[in-house]
């Protein structure tokens, strides 16, 4: 039984404002792993590692890390085919 | 520089013989880079893989019969907390490989759940690492890695793979999951190798 | 989206309490001074970071719990057993003392009073917060827009922001409050202590029919509950917004 141990994806709003000047938890991506379509602020956020882990909620599959380093960040998406932002 | 809060402390207590930008906590922080795997024991599985396709596996119970260590030891996590002289019992990575046949120089650690992370084959034998499945006089508990997870203590703890059940040996290195990340492809914590390019 | 985001990346920003209000024996509200504050919309966050004068540091996310009319910040910060940070916010904090703030982020959680749908409010324990601003966004701008919120907590004595509450339900108009009270219950309660279900969602919320904009925060598994039973009750999960504060919550 999963202990639900993980937040969600708004708590990456702060961390991914300080790289993107659009809020992108308002976003929807893509799994790559599974096709589900979702809101960034609805993936399951691991905030509790060696940096910051978004998994679908659909299959568990990795949608997005985050690593901060004192004057640096490494953000991978590829876990996202696409991200979908509005603009208007 | 960041603003210092007057009479915050945290968990965090500074300590002359850590590495650098460590602290010292009492308690053991559960880190998790997704669900915990529940293993059952009777299908875990270990199982060492060489670069021309040789298998070695080891049941369960075929891991507990091997020859086994209480080692104590500091270990030191990426995320600055550091803990001195945990105890720990388990199989010497020299046991293991000791009929394995490889000339290969990397090796990529597997885990259930899907985390892995490379080492040089140099940073797992002689006495350096082990398959620990008992941790403070307890069988490993599964946040914490049980019921086995890697122990290399002289390089960051991303390294000691939690839920371990495979050794991949490979002639190149390929970083694992948080290498890719943005993590040092090697991690020694004396030299402060926390990320890429440090 | 929220309109309080400028074109520019955020960073960290030293603020200082400017005052603290007792809110339950393990709630504080917390009034920040963050110069150059852009104000806020309903349901946003800041994080807030500590940094001892070792170096080491700890941040958080809180929910902003002001009216954004009032163009100020304020935090209420529920203590979280063993919480490093809620621990030093509720317990050790002084106005006066200095803390690191980012924000105001987020742009999913947010309600703006153009939408004109009913709006259904869930909170589990400290997940009351962001759904207060909303209740106090609705009143500053005296929006119609019937609201009704199910505040989830282990007793009468948890429950934060009860008096104002009160208050808003008998003054604001179509504001309407139930408690699930999981633990202890008051004299007379009609209902034996026990976990939010779905027929208090079904006596206390919306008809699906009527499509409301549905909010639901705190812990996780509370959300995750919470927000099935609002599907298996006919409503669309893409109207149903969700903020987990994790296992322990906020």
């Amino acid at each position: 039984m999963d202990p639900m141990d993980y937040m969600d994806g708004n708590m990456l709003a702060g961390e991914l404002r300080e790289i993107f000047s659009m809020d992108v938890t308002a976003a929807r991506g893509r799994c790559a792993g599974c096709g589900r379509m979702g809101m960034v602020a609805e993936t399951r956020v691991y905030q509790h590692a060696a940096g910051l882990v978004a998994r679908c909620p659909g299959c568990d599959a990795v949608l997005i890390r985050l690593v901060r380093a004192p004057d640096r960040a490494y953000l991978d998406l590829h876990g996202m085919s696409f991200l979908e932002v509005p603009l208007a | 520089m960041a603003v210092v809060t007057r009479g915050f402390t945290g968990r965090g207590h500074s300590d002359p013989k850590l590495p650098p930008g460590q602290y010292l906590t009492e308690d053991f922080p559960v880190l998790s880079a997704g669900p915990t795997p529940r293993i059952d024991l009777n299908k875990w599985q270990f199982t060492v893989v060489t670069e021309a396709g040789g298998r070695h596996t080891w049941s369960w119970q075929e891991l507990l019969a091997l020859p086994s260590e209480d080692v104590t030891v500091d270990i030191h996590c990426v995320t600055k907390w550091s803990k001195l002289g945990t105890r720990w019992r388990g199989v010497s990575i020299d046991t293991l490989l000791a009929d394995v046949e490889s000339s290969a120089d990397y090796v990529m650690a597997h885990s259930y759940g899907g985390y892995t992370t490379n080492l040089p084959l140099e940073d797992l034998t002689d006495g350096q690492a082990w398959i620990a499945y008992r941790f403070d006089g307890e069988n490993l508990a599964p946040e914490h890695g049980g019921p086995a997870r890697l122990l290399v203590p002289h390089l960051y703890f991303w390294k000691s793979a939690k839920w371990v059940n495979g050794l991949e040996m490979m002639p190149e290195d390929s970083p694992g999951f948080w290498e890719s990340a943005g993590y040092h492809i090697y991690g020694d914590p004396w030299r402060e190798q926390r990320y890429y390019g440090d | 989206m929220a309109r309080a985001t400028v074109l520019r990346r955020l960073t960290w920003q030293a603020a200082s309490i400017a005052d603290i209000r007792v809110e339950t024996d393990t709630a504080r509200t917390i009034v920040l001074d963050l110069p150059g504050w852009p104000g806020h919309v309903a349901g946003q966050h800041v994080d807030i970071r500590l940094t001892a004068d070792n170096g080491y540091s700890a941040q958080r996310s809180y929910s902003v719990a002001s009216a954004p009319a009032d163009g100020r910040l304020e935090v209420t910060v529920q203590r979280v057993p063993d919480g490093e940070v809620s621990g030093y916010l509720v317990d050790i904090a002084q106005p006066g003392d200095v803390v690191e703030v980012r924000g105001p982020v987020g742009g999913y959680f947010t309600w703006e009073p153009e939408d004109p749908s009913p709006v259904l409010l869930v909170a589990g324990g400290s997940g009351i917060v962001p759904l207060m601003s909303m209740i106090r966004a609705r009143s500053d701008v005296h929006s119609r827009v019937p609201f009704r919120l199910i505040y989830s907590t282990r007793g009468p004595a948890d429950a934060i922001y009860a008096d104002e509450l009160r208050r808003r339900v008998r003054d604001d108009r179509g504001v309407d409050v139930a408690y699930a009270y999981t633990r202890t219950v008051p004299e007379g309660w009609p209902r034996p202590p026990g976990r939010l279900d779905a027929a208090l969602l079904t006596a206390s919320g919306w008809p699906a029919d009527l499509g409301p904009a549905a909010f639901v925060c705190g812990p996780t598994g509370f959300v995750e509950t919470v927000a099935n039973l609002l599907v298996a009750q006919g409503n669309e999960p893409a109207r149903i917004k969700t903020e987990r504060f994790g296992p322990t919550g906020g």
